[in-house]
């Protein structure tokens, strides 16, 4: 399942009190446009007097990668509820797009919180366009000039459920 | 009181491999025992996907799992490849920088004549005879059986006259 980025454009319903209301405008990362919309009123009910009875939505685009060939570093801020409390982290993360990275980190929660979707909160996602700015040394160690390394271990896949040989690994 | 310990290698004494692998840092690998790196400018063999057969070079490693691959001369799109589904080949691009473009890499690979290089190797050409064996039909292979038997005629002709050369 891949994740987008979209951009949802919303406000609440023109009132006699409030002919012209405020228009909200929300970036954010979600598998389809369906649940872009659930989570913008999700969060817009969240921090303004305003919910989906009451408001509507004027525009949804889709957010694309401007150069979705180009190595990026992310660093990615989040709030996620655990089991016990709620928590702040901060992670990193090296892939093509935003859209990518964001979904790099679900994957990664997933696995080492086990943490679902419902309970994380993007709050901001940046390109880091320095080396310096990386923090973390797992994205570092990736940023070494003259990086390379062998792979080591490799075990070929064979199709027939019986060979004649043991597979070899190196 | 005089036993002679051991005296500390005064600092102009080489030290040993060991020490100077862990002192080189990043070029530890240059003893390593592998021979084929994962590294900007390796020529790969696809293994699987609409490309599985080609091959193309690394760009640019994007961590350690996937790298961006191109081959322009190869009809191989530049895209993010896993290492999973590629094997790497003991060619490689000198001198290619670190994110290069489809133009510089098809130029690099013009340069060095890398596809000529790949098609002339043991390996390019056992894959070929493999493929081409493998589509062969049943009167192929019937034709290749007599091609084989009328060369073992000659080789039996040949030798059987020798060793009769030999004995008179």
């Amino acid at each position: 399942m891949g994740f987008q980025e979209y951009q949802v454009i919303g406000r609440h319903l023109p009132t006699e009190s409030d002919p012209t209301p405020k228009i909200y405008r929300m970036r954010l990362f979600t598998p389809n446009e369906v649940v872009a919309k659930s989570r913008f009123w999700y969060f817009l009910r969240q921090l303004k007097k305003v919910k989906k009875a009451s408001g509507e939505i004027i525009g949804v685009n889709v957010i694309h990668e401007k150069k979705p060939l180009k190595v990026k570093n992310f660093g990615i801020w989040l709030r996620y509820d655990s089991r016990s409390g709620t928590h702040n982290m901060y992670k990193e993360f090296r892939e093509l797009s935003r859209a990518d990275a964001v979904k790099a980190l679900y994957q990664d929660m997933a696995a080492r919180h086990r943490a679902r979707f419902r309970s994380i909160h993007i709050l901001r996602v940046v390109e880091l366009e320095k080396t310096d700015d990386v923090r973390r040394p797992y994205i570092k160690q990736l940023l070494v000039p003259g990086l390379k390394f062998p792979l080591p271990h490799r075990v070929g896949k064979t199709k027939s459920t019986f060979v004649a040989r043991r597979p070899s690994t190196f | 009181m005089s036993v002679s310990v051991s005296p500390c290698p005064p600092p102009s004494w080489p030290r040993p491999a060991c020490i100077r692998a862990s002192l080189a840092g990043q070029g530890r690998l240059d003893e390593s025992n592998f021979q084929r790196f994962v590294e900007v400018g390796r020529v790969v063999l696809l293994s699987s996907g609409p490309c599985a057969g080609k091959i193309a070079v690394i760009a640019e490693i994007i961590d350690h799992n996937r790298a961006i691959i191109d081959g322009p001369t190869t009809s191989v799109p530049r895209q993010a490849f896993p290492y999973r589904h590629l094997s790497l080949t003991p060619l490689r691009l000198t001198k290619l920088p670190r994110g290069a473009g489809s133009g510089a890499i098809r130029k690099q690979i013009e340069k060095e004549g890398t596809v000529t290089r790949w098609e002339n190797s043991a390996w390019a050409k056992k894959r070929a005879s493999i493929q081409k064996r493998r589509s062969l039909n049943d009167f192929a292979r019937f034709e290749v059986m007599l091609a084989k038997k009328a060369r073992r005629d000659v080789v039996r002709k040949v030798v059987a006259k020798a060793a009769k050369a030999s004995k008179a």
